[in-house]
Formats: C-alpha cells, structure tokens, sequence
C-alpha cells in the first residue's frame, strides 16, 4: 500500500502551476507581438506563395523559378556576389585577425576600434559614404585623374565592383571579430614547440595556427555568407539597379508589380536556403557574433 | 634596419619577412575607418559637388538640412517611433527574459528560439510580411505600425542583454526576500531590478538604435506624413548624391556615437 499523500502536496502542486503560469503570462506579450508582426505575416507569405492568380492551389510561382532564366540570373548575381564577399573579407580579414592576435592586448583593443566603427556607424551612411568616394566625379576618379594615373573616369559604383567594396566594407568585422577570438584563444606555445622541433615560420603556421583556427574562419565566412544573401540596402544603392540580389528582386516584385506571389515565393526560398545554412553555422564551435550580427544587415 | 632582420614571433620569422603583413592590415584598418570619417569634413563643405578637402567650409548643408520641412518631418518621425520603440520593446523584452530565466519551464528553449526568430529571419521577408499584414490591418504609414514593427525587431536586441545579465544574477537573492515576505513582484522590483538596472537601460538604448537605424522595414511601412529619416535618406541615395545627406550623416553619426559610448560607460558600471 503506497503511503498516504502529505496533506500540503497537493498545494504545493497547485501553487507551483500558478506560478509557472504567471512566468509564462510574462513571456506571453513579447511573444504576441512578435507572433502578430511577423510570425502570422511571413506564414501567410507562405500560404500566398502556393496560390495562382486565381486563387488555387498552384506552385506556379516556384515553377516559373525553374523555368525562366531570369530567375536564374537573380540567383546566380546573389551567389555571385555573396561568395565574392565572402572570399574578399577572408583574404582581407584573416591576415588583419592575424596581426591583431599578435598585437599586445592594448594596442589589439585600440586597432579593434577601427573594426567596430562600422558596425557603429548606420548603414545608410557608410553606403553613401561610398557613394561619395566611387561615383564619377568622386573623390577616388577626381585623385586619380589628379595624379594622372587614368585619363577617363572609371566607373566603379552602380555595377558589380560598386557592390562588391561596398558589400566587403560592411561585411568584414563579422569575419573578423570571430577569427580574431579564435586566434586569441591559441597557446602560442604550440608555434614555439613548433618551431622548436624545426617547423619552417611558413610550415608551423600551416600545421599548427591554420587548423587552430579553422573554427573561428569557419563560422566568420558562414556568417558573412548568410548575411550576403539576404543583403538589400548596399547591393540596392551601389549597385544602381543593375545588380539584382534575391532581396532586390523581392522588393521589386512588390514594389513596382504588387506581384505577391512570385515575391513569396522567393521570399520562402531564401528563408529556407537562411535556415538550412543557420543549422549548419549552429554546429560549429565559436558562434558568438552570429546573433548580433543581423543587427547590422538591416 | 636591424628591426627587420629580428625574430616577429616565436616561429623565428623576421619583421623583414613580414613587412606585406603589416601593409596589408593597415591599409585594411583603413579601409574600414576612412569612409566614414570622411563624410564629416566633406559635409562643411560650401560646393555643390562633394570634394576633399572642401575649397571652402560652410554650413549651407546644415541650414539646407534644418530649413527642409521633409527632412524635418522625417527626423521628428524617427526620433518618435525610436523613443516609442525603446519605451515599448523595453519592458516587454525585460518581462520575457525574466519569465524564461525564473519559470525553467519545459519548453523554455522553444520559447527562446521563437523570440529570436526576428534575428534570423532575412529582413526583406520580414518587411514584405509586415507590409502585407498592415495593408489589411490599415496600419501602413501610420504611427503604432512603425512602433509595432520595430518593437518587434528590437525585442530579440533586449532580451539578449537582459538575459545574460539574468544569467550572472544570484536568483537566491529573490527567494530570500520573498520568504521575509515580499511578493514576487515586490522583490523583484526591490532586490533583482535594482541590480540589473544597467543592462536595461543599454537594452532600451539599442532598442532606440535599431529602431532609429532599421531601413528595410520603415521602406515598405512607413510612408507620408510619418516617412522615416532612413526611409528619405534612402530614396535620396537612389535618385541622386546630394550633399545635405553628408550632413545628416555626420549628425546621425555623432549622436550614435554618443549614445554607443554611452552604453559602454553605463557598461563599465557593471550590474551586481
């Protein structure tokens, strides 16, 4: 026979249920409004997506994807542009990560200033700033010509290479803010056994700090990678409309041709192409940056 | 140059060897800094075409800026849906974070991830999703579908930095105070509260940024009398460089820049 239950149990019980209940009406506001704003509206995207002009079940929207090269342009530029990035800030970032894990603690926090500035700095002025700098009868085309060194206006903004500085500019910290913690957090201790058992500078770095550091690489080029795809305001402006991103595409099918199915549609894809890249990102070690970082690509 | 022939590091490579190193992050530092810092001289500049350095200094971009009733709407509108914002998503983030870190409810970490979902979810969809649901809702253009939306961006922000404030806080203190006694609310208003004052307040300031900084959003939403200063910042850009917009941007520049070294100063006062 079980013994009889304590008198309070069942108290207890209840009152530890209320509580709970309690903590959970205090989550409830943040979490309908977030529910309202955004989770009700982008599901609804979802629902739109699947629908044809007339209001049936149809994945024409996703069809014409397949179908006509277009599509497959906005795919590829986005590709194009998001690897190309990713690849610049790697060969840029990893060698300034590099000397900042050297520096003496001092010094490094002083040069990371440099590197936070424009994460601190609106990205509307950073994008006119460039604007400013690449433009024709900017400053860099105005000092060039000055010093002879091209005889005819380059034209460096509203394509691709306008894009691309741009893009790189607001890109970099979240490559480097990563590596740099993990560089930092190496015993450099293994880089003088290396070297003590005869390593070359070029090999100990090769087989000692590059793997060490492969996990910070990793997850700093992912998250530039993500962020690029899903990049709007700078491909917008320094591209000047003839580098057309999945985001600007977007925008432009709603803007211009209220066409909010093929906008969904596209919408869902790069969700899901976001999603599945996060999932990957998420299982690699040193993911600090990853959350604050979309701050930023707004 | 004996400096060039000494060992950099414990590989025994020589500063001399490394010479393209340091080039190459300097000029990197650069790269990162100049644009920015650029903007503020060439927006004193007295020309009609941005040069540097500015021939003469004047401050016709400023008084261009200040006399334009557009611009000013625009910045009232921003400063307002900023400050909405901040006085919205502040509590209503703090509230979250301290229901999941107290209840350790079951399904705390689905919970989480809900609220974070603003974070990861691209902007663009996001933009088009709140545009959509407002036309039906008739709250495109209007002042509480701006606040909404932000607060709705700048919950995730909060609730981040409230939340490892939490994490380092003894919960103890609150049983304490509640066996003398207190009610919940009491003790977390007197005990818990009091110690985490500091993160809240750099939560309700990068609620104000994120709202006053958000672009995407403000693009599809916002419209008319209640336009964003981002949103005529960005139109601008799209149709012409013109110079007033250099100084908007040193302004908007100094006032982040103020309020970022403010946080990081009510930051060193660090919370407990």
């Amino acid at each position: 026979m079980t013994p009889p239950p304590l008198p309070n149990t069942q108290a207890l019980q209840r009152d530890a249920m209320r509580e709970r209940l309690g903590l959970f009406g205090l989550v409830l506001p943040a979490l309908l409004l977030i529910l309202v704003t955004m989770l009700l509206p982008v599901g609804w995207l979802f629902y739109l997506s699947i629908l044809s002009d007339n209001g049936a079940f149809s994945l024409e929207h996703y069809r014409r994807m397949w179908e006509q090269p277009s599509y497959a342009r906005t795919f590829w530029t986005t590709f194009e542009v998001s690897l190309l990035t990713t690849g610049i800030c790697v060969l840029l970032g990893y060698p300034l990560a590099y000397f900042l894990s050297e520096l003496p603690k001092r010094a490094a926090n002083l040069c990371m200033i440099a590197v936070l500035l424009p994460l601190w700095t609106s990205l509307l002025v950073r994008t006119y700033a460039w604007l400013v700098l690449l433009q024709r009868r900017g400053l860099i085309n105005g000092w060039g010509m000055d010093l002879g060194l091209w005889d005819e206006p380059l034209s460096l903004v509203h394509n691709l290479t306008g894009t691309l500085i741009g893009t790189v500019h607001v890109m970099l910290p979240f490559l480097v803010l990563p590596l740099y913690a993990a560089m930092r957090a190496i015993d450099r201790n293994l880089l003088r056994a290396a070297a003590n058992l005869g390593a070359s500078p070029l090999r100990s770095f090769w087989l000692v700090l590059f793997p060490l550091a492969m996990p910070g690489l990793a997850s700093g080029a992912l998250i530039v990678f993500i962020l690029c795809l899903g990049f709007y305001v700078t491909p917008a402006v320094l591209g000047g409309g003839k580098v057309i991103m999945v985001s600007s595409r977007i925008a432009n099918d709603i803007e211009l041709f209220f066409n909010w199915g093929a906008a969904s549609a596209l919408g869902v894809v790069l969700l899901v192409l976001t999603g599945a890249l996060i999932l990957v990102a998420m299982r690699l070690p040193g993911m600090g940056g990853m959350l604050r970082s979309q701050e930023v690509s707004r | 140059m004996t400096w060039l022939r000494q060992a950099a590091t414990d590989t025994q490579i020589t500063h001399g060897a490394r010479l393209w190193l340091y080039a190459l992050a300097i000029g990197v530092l650069v790269f990162l800094v100049i644009p920015t810092l650029l903007v503020i001289p060439m927006s004193f500049s007295g020309a009609q075409y941005l040069e540097f350095p500015p021939r003469e200094w004047s401050l016709r971009w400023y008084r261009s800026y200040f006399d334009s009733t557009a611009w000013m709407q625009a910045t009232a509108t921003s400063l307002k849906a900023a400050s909405l914002t901040a006085l919205v998503a502040t509590p209503l983030a703090t509230m979250a974070a301290y229901g999941l870190h107290a209840s350790r409810l079951r399904h705390a970490n689905l919970l989480l991830m809900l609220l974070l979902t603003p974070m990861v979810v691209p902007v663009i969809l996001i933009g088009i999703g709140v545009f959509y649901a407002y036309v039906k809702l008739k709250l495109v253009n209007s002042m509480l579908g701006l606040v909404l939306a932000h607060s709705m961006l700048a919950v995730p922000v909060v609730m981040m930095v409230v939340g490892s404030a939490l994490r380092t806080f003894d919960m103890d203190q609150e049983k304490v105070a509640r066996s003398l006694g207190a009610s919940r609310l009491r003790a977390f208003w007197m005990v818990t509260l009091p110690q985490i004052r500091f993160s809240v307040v750099t939560g309700a300031v990068l609620a104000f940024l994120t709202s006053f900084d958000e672009i995407i959003v403000s693009l599809f939403v916002s419209g008319g009398d209640n336009s964003t200063l981002t949103r005529n910042m960005f139109n601008a850009l799209r149709d012409q460089v013109d110079p007033t917009i250099a100084a908007i941007s040193t302004l908007i520049v100094g006032v982040t820049s103020l309020l970022l070294v403010f946080t990081q100063f009510v930051g060193r006062a660090k919370d407990h």
